[in-house]
């Protein structure tokens, strides 16, 4: 099992909502976060005063997904997701040591 | 035979019924006439009365858009005390300042005045009209000051000014140029001073009273560097303040036509069209200023420019002509730009622009007043007058709230602490924020 958390513009959410569903990928968790990478934030004046918007909203995706779903997932979050322009966004996968599904005790690939 | 005289009969009484009724009720006719016509008058000062009374959810809307949403609640506490405290002080005290028998400074007598006293027995109702109108004026006053002083003051302190502005300062300075309009008669009024509706009498007292205020307080924290530059303290919602400004404009079209106190021959479509001018022009202009300065049309300037126009019409709504008020208006929205930057520039900090909107502006608009190309054909004022007029008010109603502030701070302390003023007002003076459910953006550390 490996987790998938990809960074994406707001936009992006109903083209990678579609794309995992149809792929197979049951569950998925959004949430509503804030930040900036290399981009960095961009600069705005209200009366006068000069400020910066570091933070600029985004949405953090996650899903746990069976090891052999892993390249899918990737495949259709990015193509989902890209715009080709600054601030598309990032993905970052990381193995997962055990998963339980609370209602029934199901274990690993079963919880998902 | 019987069938027929009966007829004749009733065709005799149709013909003599309406010439007997009209020669019996022709005195009446005229007296009844003229009651409705009266009746007309007041029925027309409440609806205004009730327009005015509106603004004060315009005044909250944008005072609460134009600050953090940390101090939201004390922000909406502000505006209903002023006009609660107001509505009530207004009456007991500054109606027989304003308009009792005067010195010409200032009026005495008439303290809680109760129209349906016998002293008042031949039209009570009149009286209640003019006294909710002017209610509602004062109170317009007072809480202009709020936006100016937002986000640092203590809500007890501001009370105690809240007081002295509605019993004292606003109607003593009132009773220069509005005492005649009952039984003062002050000095203004006297040198042929022209301020119809309250570009100075109403909307330059509140601007100059919130610079005294935002001078004694003091910036916010964070709001200029130790290096000259300043930052940005932005508001937490445009729509509200968008709304806000739409209802006080909606709200000037009874400040502004309503201060006929009657029919008028139907002025008030007049007075309303050449208002509604105004502002349109004081928003475009601030708009297009601030998109050529700052490369984005600003909204929190546009919006101030259509206040800017409105109250710069306030005092020549009777007397300018349509081109006239489009002029006033767009210099209006210009001037409250550049006013807005210039305060920031000397490091008096007024969250919501109300100096530059309503004294600055106001101050134009009185002005303007004496302009002859601005005006109808012989309406036109007095420079001199005018210039008088403006002064004087200055300097009345920003020493008296000075000194009152100073008094305020001395005796009871006019700023939060720093510690309540980071975490936010509602929390430290109310113990509620004002977007539960909201919690991760609102609020401070909590330090309390």
């Amino acid at each position: 099992m490996h987790k998938i958390e990809a960074f994406l513009r707001p936009t992006a959410l109903d083209a990678v909502q579609d794309g995992l569903a149809q792929i197979g990928i049951a569950g998925m968790s959004v949430l509503e976060v804030r930040g900036y990478g290399r981009q960095r934030g961009h600069r705005e004046i209200y009366r006068g005063a000069e400020y910066t918007i570091d933070f600029i909203p985004k949405l953090k995706l996650e899903i746990v997904v069976k090891d052999a779903d892993v390249d899918t997932a990737m495949e259709v979050i990015l193509k989902a997701a890209k715009t080709g322009e600054v601030g598309d966004g990032k993905i970052f996968v990381s193995p997962v040591s055990q998963a339980v599904r609370i209602r029934t005790g199901e274990q690993a690939d079963e919880a998902l | 035979m019987k069938h027929r005289r009966s007829l004749l009969m009733l065709a005799l009484f149709a013909l003599l019924m309406p010439v007997t009724a009209f020669a019996e009720d022709t005195p009446n006719l005229a007296g009844q006439v003229r009651a409705l016509s009266n009746h007309l008058d007041w029925l027309w000062t409440c609806i205004a009365a009730f327009l005015v009374f509106f603004m004060q959810a315009g005044f909250a809307l944008v005072e609460a858009g134009f600050t953090r949403a940390k101090n939201v609640v004390n922000i909406l506490m502000k505006n209903v005390m002023d006009f609660s405290l107001g509505s009530i002080l207004f009456w007991a005290i500054g109606f027989g300042l304003m308009f009792g028998p005067t010195n010409g400074f200032f009026g005495w007598g008439e303290f809680f005045v109760n129209p349906s006293a016998e002293a008042y027995s031949e039209d009570p109702n009149w009286m209640y009209s003019f006294l909710i109108f002017q209610t509602v004026f004062a109170a317009t006053a007072a809480t202009i000051v709020s936006g100016a002083m937002a986000e640092r003051t203590q809500f007890r302190s501001y009370l105690i000014y809240t007081v002295g502005i509605t019993a004292f300062i606003y109607p003593v300075a009132g009773s220069w140029a509005w005492g005649g309009l009952w039984h003062g008669g002050g000095w203004l009024e006297g040198l042929g001073f022209v301020d119809f509706a309250g570009s100075t009498v109403v909307h330059s007292v509140g601007g100059w009273a919130a610079l005294a205020g935002a001078i004694v307080l003091g910036p916010r924290r964070g709001k200029y560097n130790t290096d000259g530059s300043m930052n940005a303290l932005v508001g937490h919602s445009m729509p509200m303040a968008a709304l806000g400004v739409f209802i006080l404009w909606l709200g000037w079209f009874g400040f502004n036509p309503g201060s006929t106190t009657s029919m008028d021959g139907g002025n008030f479509a007049r007075i309303a069209f050449v208002t509604n001018l105004s502002a349109a022009a004081g928003a475009l202009v601030s708009m297009a200023i601030s998109w050529m300065k700052f490369g984005k049309p600003d909204i929190s300037m546009t919006l101030n420019g259509a206040l800017a126009g409105l109250v710069g019409i306030t005092a020549g709504c009777y007397t300018m002509s349509p081109v006239g008020a489009l002029l006033v208006g767009a210099i209006a929205g210009g001037l409250v730009f550049f006013s807005v930057l210039f305060f920031d520039k000397i490091r008096i900090d007024d969250p919501v622009g109300a100096v530059s909107v309503h004294g600055v502006c106001g101050a134009w608009g009185t002005l303007a007043c004496a302009i002859p190309a601005v005006c109808l054909p012989g309406e036109a004022g007095s420079f001199s007058t005018q210039i008088i007029g403006v002064a004087a008010y200055f300097a009345f109603t920003f020493v008296a709230a000075f000194i009152l502030f100073k008094v305020i701070d001395a005796v009871f302390g006019l700023r939060v602490s720093a510690e309540e003023e980071e975490d936010g007002l509602d929390i430290t003076e109310h113990g509620i924020i004002g977007y539960n459910d909201f919690q991760l953006h609102t609020g401070g550390g909590f330090h309390a």
